[in-house]
């Protein structure tokens, strides 16, 4: 079997650094299983996260030769084995240790967004009746499994570190998940302007790239958040409108 | 060194699963507080992988449908082993909970009136499974996560409980260590909720997660609680074969639910050939009157595929046995063939099974809209588990309560699709509505200090032995036991040679040992992980030996048919005094009158 090399970012704090170590690479063999073979070979203290080793929950994240990549995705055969596979956590959140970084900011920042408020029921036995395209409208922001890929990649927080007046791309696609809900009566426009941040977006698409999902997320989740924004706050008519409408 | 910090709660919910999350957002909303803890982050529990759905006899697709219909399935699945009266709960409460979940933010898939869809799924006489496309665990867990967060409930997100402590009779707390930093933690809780799922990480090929270890039944069973039907393990007819490193990665049944067909290398839809009496009448007579009933007929009965999967896990392995198997020792499941019958196939294939097409495609490099997969048995799930009171959830331990896998009773000898994901918001109700109430009247116990020494000394040990065995190692070396002695088709050569094994397992993994520090140190975890397996294995073991007949996920090759003696029994093992396993056979309460005719009226 061929061997090949893997550079993998090892240890805590100051003294973490590259490390390199070689394994052997099987048929149909992903970066995950690179790892896990060396754990169980000659380190067995490397720590990266990982459940579901089919790209369902968004746990292995990490950057691959500079890629950010969940690893139990990545082929090994698509990647050149004659030079070594560099694999580093995610640079846009505190780092931990070896390939696990702190993504509790996430959890924060989505823990403020105001929850889902539903409709009043359709039917008298208390349920609704949906169209499948309306199910179908906001099915693609659903598929999100919180890899935080996005959050990664986008220079407002890589670059800028925004992360205290910027809720980033996978916050802007649950907001859009939950105001296109065809059941939903929340308003979060303001909130969006205001705290989310919306406006340091300058539609650079990265995220949309990087999504394992493949979640449009510029196209089909912000931009139509800035038009409601836009809408809302800054077009004459809505303007004048809001001024005569009942404060509730 | 046993420093700690000690968190208080009224209810502690170990596990944040879908049961899991079902129990704290339960408990919360009855005004206790209460903490949430769990190995992963929020959201990434086994849950978030369940694909085909969740099973509940709304009858929106059939309104033939209902909870006695359901009941009846669900029984006749679990070969009359189920705890009845979670059975008969189940299928009453399952339709409450699915909407609930609505009125949460899920969005399942909708019929034509706009009402949620159901789809058809192995061993439900009618289209029961609600639904989107196959990715159903992930809407439901987020939907939860999202919603039980404003609930108030504490997470304690990357924490491993490793211990369950003591007042008396009852249990008063948990301890644990945080992953990050392998700080010790106390939980002092009035009550305990388990919700840690299952086994599966004992055997090699498995569709589980590095977090399917077994904990909480060791953790029930250290604390002297019942472990039941342990010797029912579902394997599930198919997983992925090809490459190696995928094998055992699950291929949802709704790929057979949509029309997918099974095959030998002859071509032969090996499926016909074996109908299972109790199936007789329900299963239909040739390939068309199959594809009529995945076409919605009324009149159609159900294709062979879509028999329960014990059945159907049995049958490829035979085949593969008998030479008529893959290249790569699996067999064939064609879903391209719909486009024999419809012209759209390759997007309704897409649309249908989104996720099966991207993990083909990106994992094995096959086109499922134009070739066959090849798949093969995988270890799936875990009937077995803590024994509960059907009504409370609470185990034979005052205060402590298990609901979703990690709890046994519901599924009797063989789980259906869809029954886990109802099961877990069911039974993770009550489970919290239950605890909180035990909460509430019998108030806080005491922590025994000695007990929380006892645990961390245990939790270090590794550290003491540098030049230990590599726990990984022998991790290995016991799921390849278990996948080859305890695994689909089981002997009493294998099994009495599988004890033996565990002996000599338990003693290396008393010498493994581990370097670096405690911070996030996944050796470590293993480490401590490895007794846990080795109860669930023993205790798998031990009840499949004394268990002489094949029934459900328990296939004997040495007593291949039903019987009798063994049909009005549940396996238990308990923690004897003196530490070693004791087993017992407990009898099954009398099914109520009402319940019989039920069961004989959906014959
Ligand atoms: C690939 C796949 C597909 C499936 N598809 C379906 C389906 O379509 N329909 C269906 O009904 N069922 C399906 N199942 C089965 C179903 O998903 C599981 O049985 C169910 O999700 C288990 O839920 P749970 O809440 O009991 O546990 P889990 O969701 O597994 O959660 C367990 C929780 O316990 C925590 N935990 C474990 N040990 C400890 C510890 N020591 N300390 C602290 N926390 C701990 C974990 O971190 C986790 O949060 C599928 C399973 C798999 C693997
Ligand atoms: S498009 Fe916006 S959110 Fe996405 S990466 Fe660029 S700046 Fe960030
Ligand atoms: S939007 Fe895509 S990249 Fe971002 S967290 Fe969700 S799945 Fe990951
Ligand atoms: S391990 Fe779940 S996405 Fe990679």
């Amino acid at each position: 079997m061929q061997k090949a090399m893997f550079r993998v970012w090892k240890g805590q704090g100051e003294q973490a650094g590259f490390k390199d170590y070689h394994t052997e690479v099987g048929d149909g063999m992903v970066v995950l299983d690179a790892i896990h073979q060396i754990q169980a070979e000659s380190e067995p203290t490397l720590a990266c996260r990982w459940n579901c080793k089919a790209g369902k929950c968004g746990s292995c994240s990490a950057e691959v030769n500079g890629k950010p990549r969940l690893m139990c995705m990545t082929r090994l055969d698509t990647l050149d084995l004659s030079m070594p596979v560099i694999i580093e956590p995610m640079k846009s959140f505190p780092h931990m240790k070896d390939l696990v970084t702190d993504v509790s900011w996430n959890y924060e920042v989505k823990k403020r967004i105001k929850p889902f408020r539903p409709r009043k029921p359709d039917a008298p036995d208390g349920t609704w009746r949906i169209q499948q395209s309306d199910v179908d409208r906001v099915q693609e922001f659903r598929k999100c499994i919180e890899c935080f890929l996005c959050q990664n990649v986008c220079h407002v927080l890589r670059d800028h570190h925004k992360h205290d007046e910027f809720a980033g791309p996978r916050h802007f696609v649950y907001t859009a998940a939950l105001e296109m809900h065809p059941l939903d009566t929340e308003d979060r426009t303001a909130y969006l302007k205001d705290e989310e941040g919306l406006g340091y977006c300058n539609i650079t698409k990265c995220c949309t790239k990087v999504c394992p999902e493949h979640i449009t997320i510029t196209d089909n989740a912000i931009i139509p958040l800035k038009e409601r924004v836009v809408d809302e706050f800054y077009d004459p008519l809505t303007k004048l409108f809001r001024m005569f409408k009942p404060k509730h | 060194m046993s420093d700690y910090q000690t968190h208080e709660h009224d209810v502690l919910v170990i596990g944040a699963g879908g049961a899991g999350l079902r129990a704290a957002i339960e408990a919360s909303a009855s005004g206790v507080s209460v903490g949430l803890v769990c190995k992963s982050l929020l959201g990434k529990a086994h849950t978030v992988m369940a694909e085909g759905g969740m099973a509940a006899a709304m009858g929106n697709v059939d309104d033939r449908d209902n909870w006695k219909v359901h009941f009846s399935d669900t029984m006749r699945g679990g070969q009359y082993l189920n705890n009845w009266v979670m059975a008969e709960i189940h299928a009453k409460e399952a339709p409450e909970r699915v909407r609930e979940l609505e009125k949460w933010g899920a969005l399942f898939d909708r019929t034509k009136d706009g009402r949620i869809l159901q789809r058809n799924f192995g061993g439900h006489r009618y289209p029961r499974l609600a639904h989107v496309g196959d990715r159903t665990g992930l809407e439901m867990i987020r939907t939860l996560q999202d919603y039980g967060i404003h609930q108030g409930i504490t997470v304690y997100m990357e924490h491993t409980t490793t211990a369950l402590l003591k007042d008396g009779e009852r249990v008063v707390g948990a301890f644990g260590y945080d992953r990050e930093r392998g700080r010790f933690r106390v939980f002092k809780a009035k009550s305990i909720v388990l919700a840690t799922g299952g086994i599966g990480r004992a055997y090699k090929i498995t569709s589980n997660s590095w977090e399917y270890t077994g904990d909480g039944q060791a953790l029930a069973y250290y604390a002297g609680a019942d472990l039941m039907d342990m010797e029912f393990i579902q394997f599930h007819p198919t997983g992925m074969v090809w490459p190696p490193s995928v094998r055992g990665i699950l291929v949802t049944e709704g790929v057979r639910g949509e029309g997918g067909r099974l095959l030998n290398n002859k071509g032969e839809r090996f499926m016909f050939n074996d109908i299972p009496d109790l199936y007789k009448n329900q299963v239909a007579k040739d390939a068309e009157e199959g594809w009529r009933y995945v076409e919605g007929d009324k009149s159609a009965n159900r294709p062979p595929e879509l028999l329960t999967r014990d059945h159907v896990a049995r049958c490829i392995n035979r085949e593969v046995k008998a030479g008529r198997g893959s290249p790569h020792g699996g067999v064939y499941l064609d879903i391209a063939w719909i486009k024999e019958k419809v012209s759209s196939a390759q997007d309704r294939i897409k649309k249908k099974l989104p996720s099966m097409y991207h993990q083909f495609k990106e994992l094995a490099g096959v086109d499922i809209t134009t070739e066959p997969m090849e798949v093969g048995p995988t270890t799936h799930y875990v009937m077995g588990g803590v024994r509960v009171d059907g009504l409370t959830q609470m185990s034979n331990v005052p205060g402590l309560f298990a609901a979703g896998e990690v709890a046994a009773g519901l599924h009797g000898a063989n789980r259906l699709g869809g029954n886990s994901l109802s099961d877990l918001l069911v039974f993770g109700k009550r489970a919290g509505q239950y605890a909180a109430e035990f909460a509430k009247k019998y108030g806080s116990g005491s922590i025994d200090e000695d007990q929380v020494k006892v645990a961390a000394k245990k939790a270090l040990e590794p550290f003491d032995r540098p030049n230990g065995e590599n726990p990984y190692i022998v991790q290995h070396a016991l799921q390849e036991m278990m996948q080859d002695k305890v695994g689909i088709v089981r002997t009493e050569a294998d099994m009495a040679a599988a004890l033996d094994g565990l002996a000599v397992l338990k003693k290396r993994a008393a010498g493994v040992g581990i370097d670096g520090n405690r911070e996030y140190n996944p050796g470590w975890h293993t480490a401590l992980d490895l007794d846990n397996l080795l109860i669930c294995s023993e205790a798998a073991t031990r009840s499949a030996i004394d268990r002489r007949e094949s029934r459900g996920g328990h296939f004997r090759d040495d007593h291949s048919e039903k019987k009798k003696e063994f049909s009005e029994h549940n396996t238990v093992i308990r923690r004897a005094p003196d530490g070693g396993m004791q087993l017992r056979r407990e009898a099954i309460p009398p099914l109520r009158d009402d319940l019989k005719q039920v069961i004989e009226e959906n014959k």
